[in-house]
C-alpha cells in the first residue's frame, strides 16, 4: 500500500530559495550578489577593503561607527556600507575625496577623545586617511579608571568607541541576558549595567561574549589585562589551537591561545555553527583547572599525605 | 531547532547546563516557536518558557500518557504515519485511557486546562521537538520516561523531518562518544550487539581473541556487585564515583573494601585518594589528541594544546602499557590510528569521517558510513518512506506512572531533587579552581512557604537528613520552588556531600540512579558552618 500524502512531507532542510541576484558598480567593477546583501557584502566580494569598528559578521549592524561610509550616486549623503542593502543598477564609489575626509574625520574624533592603544590595526587605519588626532588639541575625553570588581574580566570604559557590539553580544543577538546598555545622551552616552552597579551585583553571567566581540580592548580577560599591565603579554609568541570543550555535550570549539606553554585565554571561532564564536562562564573561564601548576609527582606526594592523615 | 514550531523541553535546564545550545533555543523561540519548558521547578530556563509546566518530580509519563490520551481522542495523531510506520499502537492507546486531563492533573499538578493546550499545540504543530536532559533520565524509570517521550513523537509523527524530533542533550563532552566506541555493557564499538554471533565473530576474527557473549555490568550493578565481594578490583578511569554516585556513604564502603583500586586522574578527588595505584594522566581535552562525540552526534577532534604536567601520561600510552605488563603489546602508536581501527570495525557507522574531514568540516553527525557522505543532521526519516526502504517500524511502548520510589512521609516530608549551576561542572574536579563571581558554593534551596515551615532564612544553616546519610548546609529561599521541593547541586562535595543523602534506586535497563528525587528532612541546624571559601 502506497500513501500519497506521506511523499508530500517535507523531511529535508528547506532548501535556501534560489536568490534573485543584484547587480551593481563597485568602484567601476560590476558585481552580483544576492538579494539583501548589504554593500560591505558586495565590496567583500570584489576583495575592496573598508575599515570597520562596530560592524561584524555575527552581530546585526547597528552602523554608529560611520568609519564604513561609501557614496553612492544619487544619494544626498554617505552611506554606512554595512547596512545600506544593494539596489539594481546602484553605483558606488569606495574611495574618493569626500568618503575618505569623512573617514578621517571620524577617526580623528574617536583617537582624540578614546585610547585606542589595544585596538588592532588602528596605527594603520590612521595612517591610511592621514588622521591626526592631535590637531583637535587637548580635548575632551572618556579617560577614566578600570573597573576591576572581579577576577575573570575587566572593564576599561576609557578605551571605549560605543560600538555597542557588546551591547548586542549580550543582549538579542547571542546572549539574552542584557546585562548592559547604552545609557546616557550625547557625549555622556556610556555602556552601563543596570543603576550602574559593579559586575558581581549585576545580571552578568560572565560568559564574556562581551569580551569577544569588543574591537578595542576596552573589554579584556583579567589574565590578559594582569598579563599587559606586567608587560608580559606578546601575541607574536603566541599560538592558537582548537579543541573541543569538557563542560558538557554541546560540543563547542575552544580555540585555546598558549604562551610559553600556558593557556591565556580561550575563544571560539565565528565561523562555527555550534558556537557562532560564543561561549559560556565555564567554556570562557574554566579551563584554570589544567594549569594547577601541580606535577603528578606532588599529586601523588598529596595522596600519600591524605592516605595517612586517614 | 531554530526552525521548529513547538518546543517541549522536558527536565531540562539547559539555559544552566547547556548554555550555547539554549542559544539556538532561543533563535527559535524568536522566530516564533512557543516554548513549553516542563519542570518541578520554575527554572532559569523556565523564565523563557511561554508556558512553565511545574510538575511534580518523577511525574513525566503521568504527563505524558494524559497529553497522548487528549491528542488521541481529539483525533489529533498522525494516522497515516502511525499505520505507515509504528507497531503496537492499539496497545498503547488502550494503557493510556485510565489518563484522563483530571487524573493527570491529579498526578502531575499541572492543571489539565494547560495539559490540553499542551498536547493541542504539539499534536498540531507542523514541526515540533521533545528535549531532554537529565530530568528525564535521573530516576529509577528512566528508560521508561524516555520511552514516554518517544511515544509522543511518534504519535504526532514529529520524528525524521528537518526542525522536529527527540533530542537528548548529553550532560558531559563525551559521554556519546564513550557509548559509540562500546563503553556499553552489551555493545561493541559502533552500538553493534555483542550478543549477535555473526557480529561477534566479525570482532573476534579482527582482533584475534574469543569474546565472552556475556554482558558487562552497569555501574550500578557494579557497585552492587562489589558488595556482594564478587566484584574485588576497579579500575576507574576519570570519574569520581566517591562523590558523584547516589548514597555516597555506601559507594566509598565497598569502594574502600576493593582488594584492588586503580584510578586514573587528571588531578586529586575523592576517589583517587581511596586508590592503591594512582595513575596521574594527561587532561584529554587539551593535553592529549582525539575525538569526542557531542549530543548531536557529532564526531568533533581534540587536540594536544599543552604538554602535562611533569609525569602525568597519555591515557593511550598508559593503557598500552597496563596491557604489556598483561603480556600483550597492543603497539598503540597514535590515536588517529586508533580512530582508523574504529571506523574498519565499525564502517557503516563511521567509514567516512578521516581526521582529514573532520578537521575539514568542524566535525560529522554519524552515521557517515563513506567519505562522500556529509553525515547524517537527523535520524529516522526512513520512516516516512515505504516499503523495504521504511525498514523497523517504531514501536509504541507501553509505560505507567509510578512516581519517585521514595515518596515524601511525615518523617521525610520534602522532595530533594538535584541538578546544576550555570558556572560548575559535577562534583567539582574541574571547576572549584577558577574565580567565578557567580560561585556561591552549596546551599539547600527551599521554597518561601517551607522556609516559614522550617523557620529558615537564607543563610540560616540547616540539617538535611535521609533515610541514608545527613548533613548541614546553608538555607537559600528560591521563589522558583514549590513547597514540599528542595533543591541541591552535586558540585561542592567537599563542603556539603548531596549524595549521601541521595537513593541508589536505579533504572534496571539504563543503570541510572534516581537522582532527582529522594525523601528528606530539614531541621534549622543548632551548630553554624564556616562561610563558603
Amino acid at each position: 500500500m502506497t500513501s500519497p500524502h506521506l511523499q508530500l512531507v517535507q523531511l529535508a532542510r528547506p532548501s535556501t530559495k534560489p536568490k534573485v541576484m543584484v547587480e551593481l558598480t563597485v568602484d567601476g567593477k560590476s558585481v552580483s550578489v544576492p538579494e539583501g546583501s548589504t554593500i560591505l557584502n558586495a565590496c567583500q566580494a570584489l576583495g575592496i577593503d573598508i575599515p570597520t569598528l562596530c560592524w561584524l559578521e555575527t552581530l546585526k549592524p547597528v552602523n554608529v561607527c560611520r568609519v564604513c561610509v561609501v557614496e553612492v550616486e544619487g544619494a544626498r549623503v554617505l552611506v554606512p556600507s554595512c547596512s545600506r542593502t544593494v539596489e539594481p543598477g546602484m553605483k558606488v564609489k569606495t574611495r574618493n575625496k569626500r568618503v575618505d575626509l569623512t573617514r578621517k574625520l571620524v577617526l580623528e574624533m574617536l583617537a582624540s577623545s578614546v585610547d585606542l592603544s589595544t585596538t588592532p590595526g588602528m596605527s594603520d587605519m590612521l595612517a591610511e586617511y592621514d588622521a591626526k588626532p592631535e590637531r583637535f588639541g587637548e580635548c575632551e575625553t572618556v579617560a577614566q579608571p578600570v573597573k576591576v570588581d572581579n577576577n575573570l574580566y575587566i572593564r576599561d570604559y576609557a578605551k571605549c568607541i560605543l560600538c555597542y557590539k557588546c551591547v548586542e553580544a549580550c543582549g538579542d543577538d547571542h546572549q539574552n541576558t542584557f546585562a548592559i546598555a547604552v545609557a546616557g545622551r550625547g557625549f555622556d552616552a556610556h555602556i552601563s549595567t543596570e543603576f550602574a552597579v559593579d559586575l558581581p551585583t549585576s545580571a552578568c553571567v560572565y560568559c564574556g561574549n562581551c569580551i569577544a566581540v569588543c574591537p578595542t580592548g576596552a573589554l579584556m580577560s583579567k589574565r590578559e589585562w594582569d598579563m599587559r599591565e606586567a608587560g608580559e603579554w606578546d601575541e607574536s609568541i603566541q599560538t592558537s589551537t582548537d579543541t573541543v570543550c569538557p563542560f558538557c555535550g554541546v560540543g563547542c570549539t575552544l580555540t585555546l591561545h598558549v604562551q610559553d606553554g600556558e593557556i591565556v585565554k580561550a575563544t571560539s571561532p565565528l565561523d562555527h555553527d555550534i558556537t557562532v564564536g560564543n561561549l559560556c562562564i565555564k567554556g570562557r573561564f574554566g579551563w584554570r583547572h589544567v594549569q594547577t601548576g601541580q606535577s603528578a609527582e606532588q599529586m601523588s606526594a598529596d595522596r600519600a599525605n591524605q592516605s595517612t592523615s586517614l | 531547532m531554530e526552525d521548529t514550531d513547538v518546543i517541549l523541553l522536558w527536565g531540562s535546564n539547559a539555559r544552566n547546563a547547556h548554555p550555547i545550545w539554549f542559544h539556538h533555543l532561543l533563535k527559535g523561540v524568536r522566530n516564533g516557536a512557543r516554548l513549553y519548558v516542563i519542570d518541578p521547578r520554575r527554572s532559569e530556563s523556565a523564565q523563557w518558557a511561554d508556558v512553565w509546566m511545574g510538575v511534580h518530580v518523577g511525574s513525566d509519563i503521568a504527563l505524558s500518557n494524559t497529553m497522548a490520551r487528549e491528542i488521541i481522542r481529539a483525533g489529533l495523531h498522525n494516522k497515516e504515519f502511525i499505520s505507515n510506520a509504528c507497531e503496537g499502537f492499539e496497545e498503547y492507546k488502550a494503557s493510556v485511557q485510565s489518563y484522563t486531563l483530571e487524573v493527570g492533573e491529579e498526578l502531575t499538578g499541572v492543571p489539565a486546562e494547560v495539559i490540553r493546550e499542551c498536547a493541542h499545540k504539539y499534536a498540531k504543530a507542523d514541526k515540533a521537538m521533545i528535549c531532554w536532559t537529565l530530568g528525564i533520565t535521573e530516576h529509577h524509570d528512566a528508560a521508561d520516561n524516555v520511552l514516554a517521550l518517544i511515544n509522543l513523537a511518534i504519535l504526532t509523527g514529529h520524528v525524521g523531518k528537518w526542525g522536529s524530533g527527540l533530542n537528548p542533550l548529553r550532560g558531559q563532552n563525551n559521554v556519546q562518544g564513550g557509548g559509540d566506541m562500546g563503553a556499553i555493557p552489551n555493545r561493541l564499538p559502533g552500538f553493534q550487539d555483542m550478543m549477535v554471533p555473526a557480529i561477534r565473530e566479525r570482532f573476534e576474527k579482527h582482533w584475534g581473541v574469543k569474546l565472552q557473549p556475556t554482558p558487562g555490568w552497569h555501574l550500578t550493578e557494579m557497585i552492587a556487585a562489589m558488595d556482594r565481594k564478587e566484584l574485588t578490583a576497579l579500575y576507574v578511569i576519570g570519574e569520581n564515583p566517591a562523590q558523584s554516585d547516589a548514597d555516597a556513604n555506601h559507594v566509598q564502603h565497598v569502594l574502600s573494601e576493593l582488594d584492588h583500586l586503580v584510578v586514573q586522574e587528571i588531578c586529586m578527588t575523592k576517589t583517587a585518594e581511596m586508590a592503591h595505584v594512582l595513575l596521574p594522566a594527561a587532561a584529554s581535552w587539551c593535553e592529549s589528541d582525539g575525538t569526542v562525540t557531542n549530543s548531536e552526534r557529532r564526531v568533533q577532534r581534540c587536540r594536544k594544546v599543552v604538554e602535562p604536567p611533569a609525569g602525568a601520561k597519555d591515557e593511550l600510552w598508559i593503557i598500552n602499557e597496563i596491557a604489556k605488563r598483561l603480556g600483550k603489546d597492543l603497539n598503540i602508536p597514535d590515536p588517529e590510528t586508533v580512530w582508523n581501527e574504529f571506523r574498519t570495525v565499525a564502517p557503516d557507522f563511521a567509514g567516512g569521517m578521516s581526521y582529514a574531514r573532520l578537521d575539514e568540516h568542524h566535525g560529522l553527525q554519524w552515521p557517515c558510513p563513506n567519505e562522500n557522505d556529509p553525515g547524517a543532521i537527523f535520524l529516522h526519516d526512513r520512516l516516512w518512506k515505504q516499503g523495504a526502504e521504511r525498514g523497523t517500524a517504531a514501536p509504541f511502548s507501553v509505560v505507567k506512572h509510578e512516581g519517585p520510589v521514595e515518596k515524601p512521609d511525615a518523617q521525610y516530608p520534602f522532595t530533594l531533587t538535584t541538578g546544576r549551576h550555570l558556572d560548575a561542572y559535577n562534583t567539582g574536579v574541574q571547576t572549584a579552581g577558577y574565580d567565578s563571581p557567580l560561585s556561591r558554593g552549596e546551599t539547600l534551596d527551599i521554597s518561601p512557604e517551607d522556609a516559614v515551615r522550617v523557620g529558615a532564612n537564607t543563610g540560616d544553616t540547616v540539617r538535611v537528613t535521609s533515610r541514608r546519610g545527613s548533613l548541614i548546609v546553608p538555607a537559600r529561599i528560591d521563589t522558583g520552588l514549590r513547597p514540599g521541593l528542595v533543591f541541591m547541586t552535586l558540585h561542592y562535595p567537599d563542603d556539603a556531600m548531596t549524595n549521601v543523602l541521595t537513593i541508589n534506586a536505579s533504572d534496571p535497563k539504563s543503570g541510572t540512579a534516581e537522582f532527582k528525587a529522594c525523601a528528606v528532612n530539614v531541621v534549622l541546624a543548632t551548630t553554624a558552618i564556616p562561610a563558603h571559601r
